[in-house]
């Protein structure tokens, strides 16, 4: 952010006669401004993407009338919900109740500050970004417990006892797989994990032997269930809990939790696109570093974070609900032990490209070595 | 990070006090857009909720409609029961795993640029060697088992 | 300036430790104590402890806090109840209490001055403060090495602990 505010002053002229300290103060709001309203925007956009899928998926149509293909949808669902008469429950822990979406909200927009969009486009561009998101997100957990109980309702207090059992329990083989990464990339930095699968194809972390590829799916499986996306919904199964923790919310503050669990599945698939497939590299060689280019980059990694959407979409329409032991035997029986077995793997891996192979760092290549 | 000291000291317009909040040395300015953000997403959500507050519908407020849902029917019973202790005992085991996540954090950054590697490596095989009998005896003793029962 | 950030980020870490302590509700009392946490991480973020931060926020607000309001709701702790069991002397206990605890940290931190642990202001000058991980790894994993590895130990007890105390009531 600051190597950028910098740059800018140095190319725009006005801005260069500024006193840098209003430049920085400014640029840092509007740079966070500008990110909380797109991450909100696709928020909303997938939340059409996910009906128009999921009507396809079942020979309908979804909402195509406002806007074009039924774009603004949302906009007309959040004026609508705006609108709506918001009903707190008597028996209701009003104070709780009423912090508890916020919570959620900050849970998962706080992290989009160290999320990179692009090649140096980027709000916060900071060495621990990775676990900073991972810490971010994990306060959500404490907002839904406080939903749950603050409702009263037996409904809200089942879901959110749930959901927080499978949330916290996910976030370890979530953590465990990403630590691979580390490993293989010696850094916390999400634009420099990014900016070294730049190149050909096999440079992508997933493809960085077998260990990389079964960290991937570890983490795409935990990445769902802690999302609480199909086939990991049983925290709000409609058909068991009506609506889980959010029972009795109603109007915009449902909206606000709504926005969350969406911006929350955006944060996962761009952190996926950024970990594993690549960030922002095509696939090959190409100088995607300096000026207009790096929107192009922006737009690789925009239409992958779209296609990661699309297929947390397609599994959740495709696939029945899981019931809860099954869900707890997975994450600890299966995926935890995967994911270790992954980390002490992608050990030996880089231990071999440097020790034994004198290779640098274990960077590029099958092995390591660019 | 020289460029931050320098505007630092040339802190010369209005609000100049307040902006320096945002000009810190070192890494600290990287940290002050999570800040930002965490403060915007307060703000953007209290809004917004005061928003509804001001344009939603007022209805008038009845027992029943203030009543907790239960199936349609009048709630019977409190519904802060007490629960099964699988959970707590998910809840403990989370916090003990998380703080072996987060000491392999350092390690795996550690891992890649210094000479000592085999050592690094055995020192981790036996953290997570101990750490393993914990997982064993957990699985062992059907502690995450929710079927049973 | 990060004197400032320091007072803002101390300031209302000692306001929601202090509210989360007397509030009778107790799930109010675990939601001050999250503010509590990150006025904490603020503080740490201004003494460019940046990995400690974010491992207070991972940690303590995003796991222990958890565990804490699971206990609330596992026992079903209510003010009404919290005010019949709690009786007149427990503020007085407290203040004792409280002030017992400045009195030893503060002895044990003089003692630690006399034998020379903290840096004068000739070293401080010179002192190179590092809190990323790369140096936290390099300080853990060589100098507390032992350290490290009796806390794995200390973890294998935890675990057993939980599971032998909880697995005793399921079956």
């Amino acid at each position: 952010m600051q190597i950028w505010l910098d740059e800018l002053r140095g190319d725009v002229s006005w801005l260069g006669n500024l006193p840098a300290g209003l430049v920085y103060t400014l640029g840092i709001v509007i740079a966070c401004k500008i990110v909380l309203v797109y991450a909100s925007l696709l928020a909303g956009e997938t939340v059409w993407l996910e009906r128009r899928i999921s009507g396809r998926m079942q020979a309908r149509i979804g909402p195509n009338r406002v806007g074009p293909q039924g774009l603004l949808q949302f906009l007309a669902d959040g004026v609508k919900l705006l609108a709506k008469e918001d009903i707190i429950p008597a028996t209701a822990d009003r104070p709780v109740f009423i912090l508890a979406p916020i919570i959620v909200f900050v849970g998962a927009f706080a992290a989009f500050a160290v999320i990179p969009f692009g090649d140096g486009i980027v709000a916060a561009d900071m060495n621990l970004g990775l676990f900073v998101v991972l810490s971010l997100t994990s306060i959500e957990v404490v907002g839904i417990i406080m939903a749950g109980w603050a409702s009263n309702s037996k409904w809200a207090v089942l879901g959110a006892m749930r959901e927080v059992a499978q949330m916290i329990s996910y976030e370890i083989p979530l953590g465990l797989s990403a630590l691979g990464i580390v490993l293989l990339a010696g850094t916390m930095n999400l634009s420099d994990i990014a900016r070294q699968q730049e190149g050909a194809i096999w440079n992508w972390y997933v493809f960085r032997g077998p260990f990389a590829f079964a960290s991937f799916f570890v983490f795409f499986t935990a990445a769902l269930a802690a999302l609480k996306r199909a086939p990991f919904d049983l925290p709000e199964a409609e058909s068991e809990l009506v609506a889980g923790f959010h029972t009795e919310y109603t109007g915009f503050r449902f909206a606000v939790f709504f926005l969350a669990e969406y911006s929350a599945m955006i944060l996962f698939s761009i952190l996926t696109a950024v970990l594993f497939l690549g960030g922002w590299s095509p696939g090959f060689p190409v100088d995607l570093d300096s000026g207009i280019a790096r929107w192009i980059g922006a737009l690789i990694l925009f239409i992958k974070t779209i296609l990661l959407l699309s297929v947390m979409i397609w599994i959740r329409w495709s696939l029945p609900r899981f019931r809860i032991d099954r869900v707890m035997y997975l994450c600890y029986k299966v995926l935890l032990p995967i994911s270790v077995v992954c980390v002490v793997g992608l050990a030996v891996q880089v231990l071999v490209a440097i020790e034994w192979l004198g290779l640098e760092h274990a960077v590029g290549g099958w092995l390591g070595g660019k | 990070m020289a460029t931050t000291l320098d505007s630092l000291l040339a802190l010369d317009f209005p609000g100049a006090a307040l902006a320096g909040l945002f000009l810190a040395t070192g890494d600290l300015v990287e940290y002050v857009p999570v800040l930002v953000m965490l403060i915007f997403a307060v703000l953007f959500a209290g809004a917004n909720l005061g928003l509804s507050f001001v344009l939603g519908a007022k209805g008038k407020t009845n027992p029943v409609k203030e009543a907790a849902y239960e199936c349609g029917m009048p709630p019977i019973t409190d519904a802060h029961q007490r629960f099964s202790v699988k959970f707590y005992l998910v809840a403990i085991l989370f916090v003990l795993f998380d703080i072996e996540v987060v000491f392999l954090y350092p390690w795996a950054v550690h891992f890649g640029e210094k000479a000592l590697q085999t050592f690094l490596f055995v020192e981790m095989l036996i953290f997570i060697g101990i750490l393993f009998l914990g997982w064993w005896y957990v699985i062992r003793k059907g502690a995450v088992n929710w079927a049973q029962e | 300036m990060t004197t400032v950030l320091f007072v803002v980020f101390g300031g209302s870490a000692l306001a929601s430790a202090l509210l989360a302590v007397t509030r009778k509700n107790p799930v109010a009392s675990a939601i001050w104590l999250v503010g509590m946490f990150f006025g904490l991480a603020g503080v740490y973020v201004v003494l460019e402890a940046y990995f400690v931060a974010a491992v207070q926020v991972l940690v303590y607000a995003g796991a222990i806090m958890v565990l804490f309001l699971f206990v609330i709701m596992l026992l079903d702790l209510r003010s009404k109840q919290l005010d019949l069991e709690a009786s007149p002397r427990m503020p007085i206990l407290g203040v004792c209490a409280a002030v017992l605890f400045v009195v030893v940290s503060g002895m044990a931190l003089m003692d630690a001055h006399d034998a020379g642990i903290f840096p004068d202001a000739a070293e401080r000058a010179t002192l190179v403060l590092d809190g990323s991980p790369e140096a936290i790894g390099a300080d853990l994993f060589g100098r507390w090495l032992l350290a490290f590895e009796v806390t794995s130990l200390l973890l294998l007890g935890g675990i057993l602990g939980a599971v032998i105390l909880t697995k005793r009531r399921l079956t």
